[in-house]
């Protein structure tokens, strides 16, 4: 009975990542076999010597992306899901307010803040933060943090970070929310009693009872960090705010597209991160539990 | 670099204009290129394609009227005039044996996916002239139908528009269809109630500019999100400095990026960028267009299409003037005006029936029928009755007819691949940063020879 499931998975999965890694290493244009010529590492000496700009900006973006999710969202995701724990009044309430940006794509959610927040003259986030001027939101390509000349963390990518945090947030609440409605309220009342104060019940006794959900947690945000493609792309990809997916996407489909070589190579460099991040995931997974 | 990756570009100067690099006088002969046809204006009312129909091609080839079947038909028309206006020029086809179905899709949709599409095409096909239709003939993907043009569309189209319709075998893949011209548009009536005038170079466009900074208008809207309406202005000021053939060669690879006439072309962007809006990459074309249409900006470098954003489309308070002189030498002898039309696929299911719908889609009966419901561009048969154009769309025929060269656009006269991974996005650094430049310069040649072959 495993085997269906196998070949599905081999199939559907394996042969076309193997594919793309044969892709990456020839010129194909996406139209006929016979037109392919192998060219060895070219595209990839190409990718970090040519066009390296827009490729090292582009590593950059993804791993400030998984390193803001981790900080951010989740961070406030927590704070938030304790609190409603509390059973305050109207937590409900304030769980659907939370909550409803998680039911839109991320698609959606560009196209939201483009159109409301973040127009450049008649923006809600203008009006608010603007003080009468026009603000530029999407199209500042300058870095607010500059790593050198040419890399850095461009101030329209942060404000793509936030419309981002604006869904991820929801999401990672509601993930917390059940985990803490499963810790055994007898936990928390021993803590009180052995005269513990709230953030030394929390950092002691409740969130080392949420190892499971933080397992998740990690797992969701290193996948959105990774996959991340469609609110950027929506938006027309801002300059300096393309992560890799982008340039794998604009290599093979699009106007621009047809460039089958170049284009496997980044998803190639993106599968390799990826990797990277299962085999961590993995191998301290296995780890601890051997350890229990 | 050992090998290329992108199959050897073909040249954009086949493109409508056979200009030869090496033989000039021969090319100034030819150069009327794109001159779409002397008589564009002239001729109305001739009855020569009808007769021309009927009696089909004298040599064996494409006889009209014979087809009979259901032919499919790709469609990107997927906004509600254009849409409309296909049909009827569909219906309109004489032969009633042709039963055709129109397949549409998504505008953009249709030219994300043109690569995947023309593997498995419908049998007529929506695109675009000159670079962009060369590249998918040399790769094979499209039906030869030099017959079509043998059945008589010479008759009604220039010259010109035949040369923009041939690949680089010399045989035809193409039928023009529509046209539109990029210009510097404006509201006539602002420009009367201030008292300005048309600029004819640089130092007229710049007083103009200022008397329009003193009145409190904007001089320029200027939009660059998705990064392609401000290669419009680049090609603009670059084949005024440096000509048409340093805009074809440019394109083509043949010339360097780093060389110093692109700087001044530059240059001169980075000094007309005060009299420009502010951060146009944060700005939409439909929103900078509207400052014109409100009366905040005095003009806007665009295609005909801002007449869209018109309200109601109601273009009599519409009107453009060809990018200034800039340089003596080149004067105003280059226009820009992308034309679409339709191609054939390679293995069409009902060939006889899309070469008689690519005939008819180039007579003056379907571009009427079209332009009757779409009247924002221009047909190029020369038999299209000019009563039917507005005063835009005859300004727009008279400054394409008159002008000696004619280029595409930057994304339809080089690689696709080039201008939309390279060009939009390095323009769209340079008007963020106008400072970059050499290192934005040094990184766009080196793509361009990776991209271009070069």
């Amino acid at each position: 009975m495993v085997g269906i499931p196998t070949l599905v998975h081999v199939g559907l999965v394996w042969v076309p990542t193997l594919a793309s890694i044969f892709l990456s290493f020839t010129d194909w244009n996406g139209i006929r076999f016979s037109d392919m010529n192998w060219v060895g590492i070219l595209n990839y000496e190409q990718i970090v010597t040519v066009f390296e700009r827009d490729f090292f900006q582009a590593v950059i973006n993804n791993l400030v992306l998984l390193l803001f999710l981790f900080i951010g969202p989740t961070a406030l995701g927590m704070l938030i899901a304790y609190l409603l724990d509390k059973e305050l009044r109207g937590s409900r309430v304030y769980q659907s307010v939370f909550y409803t940006p998680v039911v839109l794509s991320l698609a959606v959610v560009g196209f939201i803040w483009q159109s409301v927040m973040y127009s450049t003259e008649h923006g809600l986030g203008t009006e608010i933060f603007g003080g009468g001027e026009a603000v530029n939101w999407l199209g500042d390509q300058s870095f607010l943090i500059a790593f050198s000349e040419n890399y850095g963390i461009s101030r329209n990518f942060v404000a793509i970070l936030v419309a981002i945090a604006w869904r991820h947030t929801g999401y990672i609440m509601v993930l917390y929310l059940a985990g803490l409605k499963s810790v055994d309220a007898s936990l928390k009342e021993s803590a009180s009693l052995d005269g513990a104060n709230e953030w030394q019940s929390f950092r002691l006794v409740i969130f080392p009872t949420l190892k499971p959900i933080n397992v998740v947690v990690a797992v969701i945000t290193v996948i959105e960090a990774l996959r991340a493609f469609d609110i950027i792309f929506v938006l027309n990809t801002p300059r300096r705010t393309q992560v890799l997916s982008i340039l794998t996407t604009n290599n093979l489909l699009g106007e621009g597209g047809g460039n089958v070589g170049r284009g496997s190579a980044y998803a190639v460099i993106l599968f390799l991160l990826c990797l990277g991040f299962v085999v961590w995931y993995v191998t301290n997974h296995y780890r601890e539990s051997e350890y229990q | 670099m050992t090998k290329r990756l992108w199959t050897p570009s073909p040249s954009p100067s086949r493109v409508g204009i056979p200009l030869g690099r090496r033989s000039f006088l021969k090319a100034s002969a030819g150069a009327a290129g794109l001159a779409i046809g002397g008589g564009l204006l002239a001729a109305c009312g001739d009855d020569d394609e009808t007769t021309e129909a009927s009696s089909g091609s004298a040599d064996g080839g494409l006889v009209l009227g014979s087809a009979s079947g259901d032919l499919t038909i790709g469609s990107n028309y997927s906004n509600e005039l254009p849409q409309m206006g296909l049909q009827a020029a569909v219906d309109a086809i004489p032969n009633g044996d042709i039963n055709s179905m129109i397949n549409e899709v998504d505008h953009n949709t249709f030219q994300e996916n043109i690569t995947t599409y023309l593997q498995n095409p419908d049998d007529v096909v929506p695109w675009f002239a000159g670079f962009r239709m060369q590249f998918f003939a040399e790769q094979g993907l499209l039906g030869d139908i030099t017959d079509v043009w043998e059945a008589g569309l010479n008759d009604g189209l220039g010259e010109g528009f035949k040369t923009a319709s041939t690949g680089l075998d010399g045989q035809q893949y193409f039928v023009p269809w529509t046209y539109y011209i990029w210009g510097v548009y404006y509201r006539p009536s602002v420009f009367e109630e201030n008292g300005y005038e048309v600029p004819s170079n640089q130092d007229e466009l710049m007083s103009l500019a200022e008397a329009m900074q003193s009145d409190g208008l904007v001089p320029f809207a200027f939009a660059n999100d998705g990064f392609w309406p401000a290669m419009g202005t680049f090609d603009q000021i670059n084949f005024r400095l440096n000509g048409y053939q340093f805009h074809v060669d440019l394109m083509a690879g043949r010339e360097s990026w780093t060389d110093e006439r692109v700087r001044n072309t530059f240059q001169t962007y980075a000094d007309l960028l005060p009299i420009h809006q502010e951060n146009p990459n944060g700005r939409t074309w439909e929103e900078a267009a509207a400052a014109v249409v409100n009366g905040e900006a005095g003009m806007m470098t665009i295609g005909t299409f801002i007449g869209s954003q018109f309200p109601d489309g109601d273009v009599s308070d519409l009107d453009f003037f060809t990018f200034p002189e800039l340089n003596p030498e080149f004067g105003t002898e280059t226009v820009e005006a992308p034309i679409d039309g339709w191609m054939m696929a390679a293995d069409p299911a009902n060939e006889g029936a899309a070469k008689e719908m690519l005939y008819h889609f180039g007579t003056a009966t379907a571009q009427e029928a079209y332009l009757a419901e779409d009247p924002s561009v221009v047909a190029p048969s020369t038999e299209v009755d000019t009563a039917l154009y507005n005063p835009l769309q005859a300004k727009v025929l008279e400054a394409v007819a008159s002008a000696p060269t004619v280029t595409q656009f930057l994304d339809r006269d080089t690689s696709p691949e080039f201008a939309s991974n390279v060009a939009g996005p390095r323009i769209a650094d340079f008007l963020a940063d106008p400072s970059q430049l050499d290192s934005i310069l040094e990184d766009m040649q080196s793509q361009a020879e990776v991209i271009l072959g070069g």
